[in-house]
This record gives structure tokens, C-alpha cells and sequence, in this order.
């Protein structure tokens, strides 16, 4: 590995910004997070970085390192040309608070927006029982860091600005963990459909690609979940079987 | 005169992870109007690095379990200087806390049966540790922000706060930063609650981010609350130790549940060598037993690596100082090794470690289903912190509150896994119940104009000095590099004297420090106001350390290398005196109701 490497940082705000260059020292196993680091230690205090665990738990350093969106803390540098400047870009769908922090507050509300978890009634002890397996497929959604990174390649948000009209796919995720959870009540099928948007999503999976938990998005969350929206709400079969059940 | 926004608020809680956002949602149950400080966006606190689970005796997997034992064995663990009622609600809260998150959405791992499942922990007799894989903090703290986002609670993200502020003897507000645009907050409270955790920025190897750096603690001690058992530090055994970028990042005990060994270089299991003698009775003695034991035979005892944090991590130390530690200065954590005995190890492994497993994988090149790990210990926890009355959780300033890592009491001189979540639900809801009680009796305090002032002036004094002052970063590693060296798993009293002197000169420093840039989410900014709070922290812990003439629990003395029956009658008690500086003094624990006596003595 190269001793020196040299990475062009977005510095600036709302008003606008351009790359700076900066050159730091890099070691064996470090990752893209330690070299802001350094920068920020030794060359510029106030370069703006938003970080907290530095293992991949916490989805706070989320940035597009050589056009990628990645964590920082989980992009080794060995896994880059670093006979390249490496660029570092704040995630471009969100607002720009200040060099590489966004303000991703719309997430916050969207998903408050989303109709909360609502428990059916408990067994006798005051608990519940269920199978692993179905534990299984929720957890996979709750894997989720909230780190945003599909949200920001996702271009119904990226290039459509649809955020009134469009949760994106965290939120499809979180509503999947909902409407999957085996002792739910909840009914947001309708919500679905009309306050989150979730037809805008046309599954081009792009925000599989970019999880770093590796969760199926499209194929395991929003695909069922579009399943799901159209038995309750467009089958005619499903909507008499339906009437008689309930008799 | 400075600005500042005025937000107010009959509680306010300081603090987003698990026992801030649990005391808030209470606070808020109760009626009160509830504002959240968070230094980090809402769901990033640190509870979500915590792997192993939370204990509680709902006794899913082994019946045997209970309150009593659960209580008995924290007690064990904290080397019987725990405030013991505050064990003992602990022992019995927690299981309807656990369930409680279940009712609010948790996914817990499963039981044949389909309840939740516990699993094996340091220092706990039966498997009691409900969890969710390796990422049961994160769990935890989704669940808690989930519900708590709908309960009416004022969130204020990343902001800081910098000093609380009294009208007389009883607490009336806040003052602080929000990061983004660098803008004042005055928080008018008639009740706070403290829940910032820990102090592990103060080391120089530490599981924590860059938040822990003695904030509630600090904001406390100046405020003339006392602090309690700032002596001991938990240093977790396995952090991990190569490459040198990602030193200190935890490897959960969770791996020694699953099976886990820890080997020397000489491949020797080393723990078997030294087993204390409170835990002889409990621990397997070959081998073969020890694996049952993780395996759920339930009349096999646990394996030496299950002894608790402080014995593993001075156990580890004395390997790699005897000259028997791998290539990078550590030992060898291995689970690759259970291969031999399940035919589908690999998968086993990624299931019930996903996190190492992709921990190591992507940060190491290390593939653990088929290479041990090198480990070494860690600064993870701190046991002390604001003393607190153990059944309200108000500390010794009316009207301030504190739970979670950043109060003391329940965990003693140790602190055994898995019992910080539990930690962080029951006494989270107490403060908020608590504090939501006291705010209902209570007017409004008066704020002084002029220590506003005075803090706002404080604040930004580092910008005046700019770039030629000294840089934040630089203060804040020294400061680190001297906590570990003289204040560390290993300690004496010349180089914590000499600690104590630096730290002075360290003071000096941090007048000097100066910042550029302007206050929008300005990171040496924030890194320089948060000097302050680590060398008070410091100065505390290494206070404490050079009082407590003995080795007990986090705190190991080699100049003292034995436990002193005379130090396990009291607590040590820290409390900034009239002249600013700071006092050490004992404080005698109360005799043990006969009930709980004879539930230790009967476990014995």
C-alpha cells in the first residue's frame, strides 16, 4: 500500500462548494472514516464529518466515496485506487448542511408518518409465542441502520425530489417489518398505496445494491409489500373470498 | 450579549440512548411535556453497539432461574459494593422491561417453544441474556425511538449541552448547542434527567464513539451533585487489535457464550490456569464440560471464559506481559474451533454472530467460521457515576436525575454483560417516573441571565483564540495516551501521581485551545468544549483509583494486588468543593436487609 494518498472532500454548505484537496498518511487496514480523521486532526478542525460507532452499527457516516454510496467506516482503503485522488462527496440527495453532513430530517418525519406497530392481544401469560422462522423475516428488516443510503440512490427521491409523494425504501423496509410482524394488528395496506407512495417504486433494486446490511430490499420488503397492497385493495377474488370469511 | 432559543419543558431528559429515550417515553406517560436532547441524530446513541443482550430472569430456558439469582450473581460480579437495592430492583424489573419491548415491537430470537430466547453470559448462572443475534442494542433502541416518536416527545438532535443551571439548591435548566448551525439553547427543566453514558473517550483504546466523553458526569459534578466509584472502568477483554484503524472495536462476549476459547501463542487455554476462588464452585474444570455448558446442559458448569470482565482482561494482560500473546500484541479468541464438534459450524457461527462475522470479514480479512480472532481488552464501560438515590434515581441535587451508564450504584466494581441494557429500562423508567413526579410538584426555577452569559462566553472563547491557539485534537490524544498508560487496566500509585500532575498541565492546555472556522457543525469545536468534561472525568477516576488501596472488580492496584475486606465497607464519593477543587471521601454502605443477606449467603 501506497504511503501517502491524496482525497478530494466536498467542502461547503447550502450555498455551494467544490472539492478540496487534502494528502494524509495512510496505514494497513484503514478505512476511508480514519483518513477524514486525520484530515480533520491535522489539517482542517472543522471539516464537518458526522460519525459515531465506526463499525457499521450505527448508519451515521454514510458519504459517495468515488461515486458510491458507502459507510466510511466499513470502505478499506485497500479496496480503492489510491494512485487516484479518492473523492468523498456528502450524500446529494439531502440537503447540505456543511461539507459531508446532510440533513436527513425528512427521514425522520416520513417515518412518522407510518402507522406505528400495534400488538394483538397477548397470550394468557401477558406474552407471545411465535415460531424462529417467522422471527426470521422480520429481523431481516430490522437489520436496518438507518444509515439512508438507499434512500439516496433511489431516484424517485434522487432525481424526482418526490418526497411528499414517496416514503422511499427505508421506509418500505420499516413498513415490511411491520406488516410482517406475526403479532401485529396494524392494517397499512391503504396507507401504502396512497400516502407512501409505494407504486412509485419500480424495483430497479438499486437500493439493494447499496445496503451495507444486505438486506433484500426490493425482492424480500417492497415487492411483497406492493403484492400485499394489491390482493387487499385490486383482487375482486381475494375481496369476496373475503366478504364470505368474515361471515 | 449572546442569542439563544428558549425551549421549556416540565422534564428534560439529556440523552437518546436506551435509558433517555426509556426515562422520556415515562416521563412522558405520566403527563409530563418532555423534551429529548440528543449529541448524535435520534437512534445513533451507543446502546446501538450493544451485541450480547439484555439480562433478565424471565427463566425461558432455564427454569432454575429467578430474580434472586440474578440478583445474587450481579451482586458476585460488583464485588459486593453494588448499592444493592439498586440490584435488587434491577433483578426484579427487568424481566416485565424486556417484555415490555416485545409489546412495543422487539423481535426477539426464539425458543422452540416460541418465547424468547436467553443465552449464556459472564458471570450469569443460567442463560438469561434475551437478544436478537449479535445486534441486540440496536434492537433495543429502535424499538425505543419507534414507540418513543409517537408519544409526543420534543426531540432536540444533535445538541449539546454545556452546563446546567440552578436557582438555589435545586436544578431549573440548561444551557447548550445544537451542531448544525451552532446556535444557543437555553432548556428551562423542572426536572433533568442525566442519561449522556460513559467516559471511554478518556482512553486511548475504547469501544466508545467519540459522544462518551463524561458529559452527564461532568455537568453533574459541577452542579455540586456527588459522583460515586469513579475508580472503576470496565475494560472489556475483547476488543479487537488489528489492524491498528480499528483497535478497540468490541468483539462480543456473545462469542464466548456461543463456545467460544480464548489460547495463548503457545495454543495453551489459559483461562483454566486462574480461577478465583467466589467462582470455583461454578466453573467447569476441563474442557469438555465448559462446551456442554454453552451447549445447554444444564448440569454442566460454565467455561473460564464466562468469569467475569475484570478477571478475563487481567487474565489477558498477563499473557501478552509474559510474553505469550499473538504477533499484534493480543491473544487468540477462537470459535472456528467448534467445527470439530457440530458438522454445520460455519452456518451456526454466521447465524449467531452476523456481526463479528462481518466485522472481521470486512475490517480485518479474517474469516472467524475458519480463523481465531486476536483480541485484547478494551475501555467499554465505567461503573461509577452521579450517585443516585436507588429507588427514584435522584442524585444529590433536587431535581436532577440520572440513569443508565452515567449513574452509579447497581453494578459495584464490575459489571457483568448484559446487565447494562437491563440497567438502562429499569432505571431509565424510574428516573422518568420519577422526574415527571417531582416536575408535577414543582414551579418553574429561575434562570440567572448572567450565568448564561458567562456559559455562552465560555463557549465560543475558543474561537477567539483561532488556529494559533493549540489544536483540540491534540489536547484530547494526550490526554488519552496518559489515561492508558497510568490510569489503565494495571495501575500504581507513582503513575497515577503522575497522571494527576499532567492532568493539571493538561488544564493549561485547554485554556489555550483555540479553533478556526465559524460555530456551523464545527467538529474541533465541539472536540474542544468537550476537553473540559474529560479531564474532569479523568481527574476523578484517577482520584478515586489512588484512594482505593486495593484490587477489587475493574479496579486492580499492583501496588495493592489483593482485595481488603476494610474497602468493601464503603463507596467512594466524589464532590467538587467551594474552592473548585475536588474532594475524595468514603461513604459507608448500608447494612443488607437480612433477606437479601441470606439470598447471597444461600448462593454462595
Amino acid at each position: 500500500m501506497v504511503n501517502t494518498a491524496t482525497f478530494h472532500i466536498w467542502r461547503g454548505d447550502a450555498g455551494g462548494g467544490r472539492f478540496a484537496e487534502f494528502s494524509t498518511g495512510v496505514s494497513d487496514g484503514m478505512v476511508v472514516l480514519d483518513a477524514v480523521h486525520r484530515i480533520q486532526a491535522e489539517q482542517a478542525n472543522d471539516l464537518a464529518v458526522r460519525w459515531n460507532c465506526k463499525a457499521g452499527k450505527c448508519g451515521s457516516c454514510s458519504a459517495e466515496i468515488n461515486g458510491h454510496p458507502r459507510l466510511m467506516c466499513m470502505t478499506r482503503l485497500n479496496q480503492l485506487d489510491l494512485t487516484a485522488p479518492v473523492t468523498i462527496e456528502p450524500m446529494r440527495t439531502f440537503p447540505l448542511i456543511r461539507d459531508l453532513v446532510t440533513d436527513v430530517s425528512w427521514n425522520f418525519a416520513a417515518k412518522k408518518a407510518i402507522k406505528p406497530f400495534k400488538p394483538i392481544p397477548a397470550d394468557g401469560d401477558g406474552t407471545w409465542r411465535m415460531a424462529q422462522v417467522d422471527a426470521e423475516r422480520v429481523q431481516e428488516f430490522r437489520k436496518c441502520i438507518e444509515c439512508f443510503l438507499c434512500q439516496d440512490v433511489c431516484h424517485v427521491l434522487r432525481e424526482h425530489h418526490m418526497f411528499d409523494e414517496f416514503v422511499g425504501p427505508r421506509h418500505l423496509v420499516y413498513a415490511a417489518a411491520l406488516e410482517m410482524n406475526p403479532i401485529d394488528a396494524e392494517n397499512r395496506a391503504r396507507d401504502l398505496e396512497t400516502r407512501h407512495g409505494i407504486g412509485y417504486c419500480n424495483i430497479t433494486k438499486c437500493c439493494t445494491k447499496v445496503c451495507p446490511e444486505g438486506i433484500t430490499i426490493t425482492d424480500n420488503a417492497a415487492i411483497p409489500l406492493k403484492e400485499r397492497v394489491v390482493d387487499q385493495l385490486y383482487d375482486p377474488v381475494a375481496r369476496l373470498l373475503r366478504v364470505f370469511q368474515h361471515r | 450579549m449572546p442569542e439563544y432559543q428558549t425551549h421549556e419543558h416540565d422534564v428534560l431528559v439529556i440523552g437518546a440512548g436506551g435509558a433517555g429515550l426509556r426515562a422520556a417515553i415515562e416521563a412522558s406517560a405520566t403527563g409530563a411535556s418532555v423534551g429529548l436532547v440528543c449529541k448524535s441524530l435520534l437512534g445513533k446513541a451507543h446502546t446501538v453497539m450493544a451485541e450480547g443482550g439484555i439480562a433478565a430472569a424471565l427463566a425461558n430456558v432455564d427454569d432454575r432461574d429467578n430474580w434472586r439469582v440474578h440478583f445474587a450473581d450481579t451482586m458476585r460480579g460488583g464485588q459486593y459494593v453494588n448499592n444493592w437495592r439498586m440490584a435488587e430492583l434491577h433483578a426484579k424489573e427487568a424481566p416485565d422491561r424486556v417484555r415490555e419491548l416485545e409489546a412495543w415491537g422487539a423481535m426477539f430470537d426464539r425458543t422452540k417453544d416460541g418465547r424468547i430466547l436467553q443465552r449464556n453470559f459472564g458471570g450469569h448462572r443460567y442463560p438469561r441474556l434475551a437478544h436478537v443475534g449479535d445486534r441486540t442494542g440496536l434492537e433495543m433502541i429502535r424499538t425505543l425511538q419507534d414507540h418513543g416518536i409517537h408519544q409526543g416527545i420534543d426531540v432536540h438532535m444533535e445538541c449539546t449541552i454545556v452546563r446546567l443551571l440552578k436557582d438555589g439548591d435545586r436544578v431549573a435548566g440548561a444551557f447548550g448547542y445544537e451542531r448544525e448551525r451552532g446556535r444557543f439553547k437555553l432548556f428551562r427543566a423542572k426536572a433533568i434527567v442525566l442519561a449522556t453514558g460513559g467516559v471511554g473517550r478518556a482512553y486511548k483504546i475504547t469501544s466508545n464513539s467519540w459522544e462518551y466523553t463524561g458529559d452527564g458526569h461532568t455537568l453533574a459534578y459541577d452542579a455540586g451533585a456527588d459522583l460515586m466509584d469513579m475508580e472503576f472502568v470496565q475494560f472489556h477483554p475483547t476488543g479487537m487489535i488489528w489492524p491498528p484503524s480499528v483497535c478497540g472495536i468490541l468483539v462480543t462476549e456473545g462469542v464466548r457464550g456461543e463456545g467460544g476459547i480464548l489460547k495463548n501463542s503457545e495454543g495453551r487455554r489459559f483461562m483454566f490456569d486462574d480461577i478465583p476462588e467466589n467462582y470455583r464452585t461454578q466453573t467447569a474444570d476441563n474442557e469438555d464440560e465448559g462446551w456442554r455448558y454453552t451447549q445447554g446442559d444444564k448440569s454442566a458448569r460454565r467455561p473460564p471464559e464466562l468469569l467475569t470482565r475484570d478477571h478475563v482482561s487481567r487474565c489477558i494482560v498477563r499473557e501478552i506481559k509474559e510474553g505469550r500473546g499473538t504477533p499484534h500484541g493480543g491473544v487468540y479468541l477462537d470459535i472456528s474451533w467448534i467445527k470439530s464438534r457440530m458438522s454445520n459450524a460455519a452456518e451456526h457461527i454466521k447465524k449467531k454472530l452476523p456481526s463479528m462475522y462481518h466485522q472481521f470479514k470486512q475490517l480485518a480479512d479474517i474469516d472467524i467460521t475458519r480463523e481465531p480472532m486476536e483480541v485484547g481488552p478494551t475501555t467499554h464501560y465505567i461503573m461509577g457515576g452521579v450517585r443516585v438515590d436507588s429507588d427514584t434515581q435522584m442524585s444529590t441535587v433536587p431535581g436532577l436525575f440520572a440513569a443508565g451508564e452515567c449513574a452509579a450504584g447497581i453494578n459495584g466494581a464490575n459489571r457483568l454483560g448484559g446487565n447494562s441494557l437491563s440497567d438502562l429500562l429499569v432505571f431509565g423508567k424510574r428516573a422518568g417516573e420519577h422526574a415527571s413526579k417531582y416536575a408535577a410538584g414543582a414551579k418553574a426555577g429561575s434562570i440567572d441571565a448572567e450565568e448564561v452569559d458567562r456559559a455562552a462566553q465560555a463557549a465560543v472563547a475558543p474561537f477567539e483564540r483561532g488556529t494559533s491557539g493549540e489544536g483540540p485534537y491534540q489536547v484530547q490524544y494526550a490526554l488519552q495516551e496518559l489515561m492508558q498508560a497510568n490510569v489503565g487496566i494495571v495501575r500504581n500509585e507513582a503513575d497515577m501521581r503522575k497522571a494527576l500532575d499532567c492532568l493539571e498541565r493538561f488544564r493549561t492546555r485547554t485554556r489555550r485551545v483555540g479553533v478556526g472556522g465559524h460555530r456551523e457543525y464545527n467538529p474541533g469545536w465541539h472536540a474542544a468544549l468537550d476537553l473540559h468534561n474529560l479531564l474532569t472525568v479523568s481527574e476523578a477516576i484517577t482520584r478515586s483509583a489512588i484512594e482505593r488501596r486495593e484490587s477489587r472488580g475493574g479496579h486492580f492496584r499492583e501496588d495493592y494486588p489483593d482485595k481488603d475486606p476494610s474497602f468493601g465497607a464503603f463507596n467512594l464519593i466524589v464532590r467538587k468543593t467551594a474552592d473548585g477543587g475536588m474532594d475524595v471521601s468514603r461513604a459507608t454502605i448500608p447494612p443488607m436487609p437480612q433477606e437479601l443477606a441470606s439470598i447471597i449467603e444461600s448462593m454462595k
